[in-house]
């Protein structure tokens, strides 16, 4: 293989230029923006890496329409100032990786596209597939593609934006992406209880969820047993619905309101009580949230490991040892028995050229996903590999 | 109105007909084949009632193994397949074509398992929208997407064109509230899509699914999301005297924070019409009405309403009235939900479903006007005005096939401007045969050859849905896709 290069095309032309450069010499292209999630995926082997940290800016901001444009490598953090300025955020809550991985760098916006990436408020507003909705990237033929668009009510054709939500990178090099976005609420209260059980917790959580009383976060930390619960919006409001979680919750314990300043969301939505040692693999798995504390218990009976439940139960962080296939028989199966599916998100390049990170899928969609891939990338060039072997 | 071209009946097929129905008789029961000419009558449109197609016969299939046999031998025989729910899309996206076999899933129509627990219930794809709801409503929870024909229009319907709703401004359209699908490939491979947990593994095939309007399978089963409701919902009617002045309010409410679970726009012509259908106590001496709903407690709604309220009155709102009751509420509601209807009683009319920029309000609600004005026509406009999807509806005389032209005229130069502007042909009704020829106003080739290449990855020889979405000319060769 030829020594290793970056190009970081600084327009969209000059990203297409790029691909179809790459096109021409058949190498295959790796795709980066701010560094800080590389470890998912199967390694990727390539020569050239294409970096869109040369397309920057916000290209488009409307807060009375609700809506915000931004060139694939503009830093997630500007955006999400850009949008606090005006009271408003995303709101998937997007996960920071930087904890998992122990990178460096600056998280960008269209890696949280390309990585379908959401939190703990994913459960109430929906990921980040569902708030995108518009997307620029160049395919495998070095032509640019757009679909969707600014308006967040759009059917018109065939809908490739969700199809680049979690693609990370192998359906063509994201050149900008456009979100829907929410008020920023006037006021978040979090309301803990303490000592539950797996089993117990994510039954208040349930209870919760199911009440008209919108809950936006809802997560159990089973070390030291704490599970939480936010809710937001108006301060009235909230304290209302507080009081009113409290009565509904009130064979689980005392439902307790934390003081404004202990905000424990960002940690929930990204792994942290899970995420260190960074040589245990870490696994991200997402099933129906009435299953959930059964299958960690069926998975422990096996493995040693530690949780973290979000999204009521929806998703679980489950960290254990990286020895072996990092517990991938184990885990897979009891996922699949709880009605979800387990991705790999860490562990040692050996382990992941081994075991699947990507939930091994059923023959008739892998044909699919095999289709799709060449239908937008013929001759597998982007991030080849990365998801599946050939995609 | 003969403007929208159908692909000439492949004469091989015709010939055909008697040994295709004979095929088909082998695999469902007769009571599950529709073959009289009378009957298949039934099923030549759908609410595009302008254009309609004898289709060759009509498979309604009781399983989801029934649809997989019928696909298999349809794709064995070489005969297109037009997949159909209630057959109430406005955009033709369930019209058939002499040559093509109608696969209807109105057999289908059981609610297979609700789970309260996990806030998910498994239906097949022929239940109706509203069925959903009533099947988990004893229980306070309810299915959010809520188009206006839900009483009558199939989840598989709704899943094919994504469709929204006067609700989806909180909670989102169909591609936001569907966890998985069990779907029946062309050649009758049956896949499971998604699944019952939030996230779903590899490609977005889901999201994808949403809106491709039955040209990459036959949806038969779904997992969907239901949703505990509000403790209560209230609208209220806000009368204004401009319709600049109520754009310009909604735009104020959403600055300040506030995302009413509904804000649903009225001009004076749609206020008239809906009125005198619903009595539903529109304020009739206003030029433009907003209907905005909140939901929670009786205290959280005074709340929302009196910051609504505040802003209303700082954009010159003229009448306000909050409804008091269940009953006012129900009209309130009936009379936009039967917008349509209504518009129907007292003229054609063909429905427009362009979404813009919500800035562009004013400019688009005025272009509009000047534009069905200059081919002397009259219009009535609703539209959600929170997300900038309009339904300008385009009164014209169906017998009169000249002003019949005129009216289709009139509604492609709006949805050219909806383009101009930034927005969309197409919100929630889906593209179909009816915008299909307007595709290049928002796509160019390249773009719509990248479309057409997915789409051949699941359906290589063209036979599901053929004659939708993408226009008939500059197609690829079937069968010719990597």
């Amino acid at each position: 293989m030829n020594a290793e290069y970056t190009l970081s095309p600084a327009s969209e032309a000059e990203a297409a230029e790029a691909v179809r450069g790459a096109i021409s010499a058949m190498t295959p292209i790796r795709i980066t923006g701010g560094g800080t999630r590389t470890g998912i995926g199967r390694p990727v082997q390539s020569a050239l890496t294409i970096s869109t940290a040369a397309l920057r800016g916000i290209t488009l901001y409307e807060p009375a329409e609700m809506v915000i444009g931004a060139r694939a490598g503009t830093p997630l953090a500007e955006v999400q100032a850009a949008l606090a300025e005006k009271g408003q955020m995303l709101p998937f809550e997007p996960a920071d990786y930087r904890t998992i991985f122990g990178s460096s760098g600056e998280p960008t916006i269209g890696a949280i596209a390309s990585g379908n990436i959401s939190g703990a408020r994913r459960l109430w507003a929906g990921a980040a597939r569902d708030s995108l909705i518009g997307v620029r990237f160049v395919n495998g033929e070095g032509e640019i593609i757009k679909s969707g668009g600014r308006v967040m009510k759009n059917v018109t054709g065939l809908d490739l934006v969700k199809l680049q939500a979690g693609a990370w990178g192998t359906l063509g090099l994201l050149t900008e992406v456009i979100f829907k976005v929410s008020p920023r609420p006037e006021t978040v209260a979090t309301l803990a209880l303490d000592g539950l059980n797996d089993a117990r917790a994510i039954a208040a959580l349930g209870r919760a969820i199911a009440s008209p009383f919108e809950i936006t976060g809802a997560a159990h930390v089973p070390q030291p047993g704490k599970t939480y619960l936010r809710i937001e919006g108006f301060a009235d409001s909230v304290h209302y619905r507080a009081g009113e979680l409290g009565k509904l919750l009130a064979d689980f314990g005392t439902l307790k309101r934390l003081d404004a300043s202990e905000d424990v969301w960002p940690g929930i939505r990204d792994a942290a009580p899970v995420a260190l040692p960074r040589e245990r693999a870490l696994w991200r798995l997402s099933v129906k949230p009435g299953l959930a504390a059964d299958m960690v218990a069926a998975i422990r009976a096996v493995r040693d490991g530690d949780a973290l439940y979000d999204w009521g139960g929806g998703l679980i962080w489950f960290a254990t040892d990286a020895s072996g296939d990092a517990g991938a028989s184990v885990i897979r199966a009891a996922a699949r028995q709880a009605k979800g599916y387990a991705t790999l998100v860490r562990a040692p390049d050996s382990v992941r050229a081994a075991v699947p990170v990507f939930e091994p899928e059923a023959a008739p969609v892998a044909a699919l996903t095999q289709r799709i891939k060449a239908a937008i990338d013929p001759s597998g060039l982007f991030n080849p590999g990365r998801m599946f072997a050939g995609v | 109105m003969n403007a929208i071209a159908f692909p000439k009946p492949d004469p091989g097929i015709m010939a055909r007909r008697e040994a295709i129905i004979a095929g088909l008789s082998a695999i469902l029961p007769p009571e599950c084949l529709v073959t009289s000419e009378d009957e298949r009558r039934a099923f030549e449109t759908d609410a595009f009632t302008a254009y309609r197609r004898l289709p060759l016969a009509v498979a309604l299939p009781r399983t989801t193994e029934e649809v997989s046999a019928v696909m298999a031998y349809c794709h064995r025989e070489g005969v297109p397949v037009v997949p159909r729910g209630a057959g109430t899309s406005l955009a033709g996206g369930a019209i058939p074509q002499e040559d093509a076999v109608v696969i209807g899933v109105s057999k289908m129509n059981r609610i297979l398992a609700v789970d309260f627990a996990d806030r998910t219930a498994h239906v097949q794809a022929g239940v109706t929208n509203l069925a959903i709801t009533n099947a988990v409503s004893t229980e306070g929870f309810f299915y959010a997407p809520d188009p206006s024909s839900q009483l009558a229009c199939t989840i598989a319907g709704n899943i094919a064109m994504n469709s929204g709703g006067a609700h989806c401004l909180k909670y989102g359209v169909t591609t936001n509230n569907i966890l998985g699908v069990t779907m029946v490939l062309v050649d009758g491979t049956v896949v499971e899509i998604g699944g019952e947990a939030m996230d779903a593994p590899g490609y977005d095939l889901l999201g994808l699914v949403c809106g491709s309007e039955g040209q990459l399978g036959i949806i038969t089963e779904a997992h969907v999301r239901i949703l505990r409701a509000a403790e209560g919902a209230r609208p209220v009617l806000f009368g204004f005297p401009t319709s600049v002045e109520a754009g310009e309010a909604v735009a104020a409410i959403i600055a300040a924070g506030i995302v009413p679970v509904a804000m649903e726009f009225m001009d004076k012509p749609a206020i008239e019409i809906c009125e005198a259908f619903a009595h539903a106590g529109y304020p009739m001496d206003v030029e433009a009405l907003l209907i905005i709903e909140v939901e929670g407690s009786d205290e959280e709604m005074d709340a929302a309403l009196a910051r609504i309220i505040a802003i209303a009155k700082a954009h010159g709102v003229k009448t306000i009235k909050e409804s008091k009751s269940a009953m006012e509420t129900a009209a309130i509601w009936k009379g936009r939900k039967s917008a349509f209807g209504a518009t129907g009683r007292v003229a054609d009319y063909i429905c427009m479903d362009g979404t813009i920029p919500t800035g562009q309000l004013p400019l688009v609600l005025r272009r509009i006007d000047e534009i069905v004005k200059s081919y002397g026509l009259r219009v009535a406009n609703v539209f959600h005005a929170g997300d900038g999807n309009l339904h300008p509806l385009i009164l014209y005389n169906c017998n009169d096939p000249v002003e019949a032209r005129k009216a289709e005229d009139a509604g492609n130069d709006i949805l050219k401007l909806c383009v101009e502007v930034g927005g969309c042909l197409t919100g929630e009704h889906g593209v179909g045969i009816e915008k299909r020829d307007l595709m290049r106003h928002q796509f160019n080739e390249i773009d719509l050859n990248q479309q057409m290449r997915v789409r051949a990855a699941f359906d290589n020889e063209w036979i599901l849905n053929p004659a939708k979405v993408f226009p008939l000319d500059g197609r690829p060769q079937a069968g010719t896709a990597r």
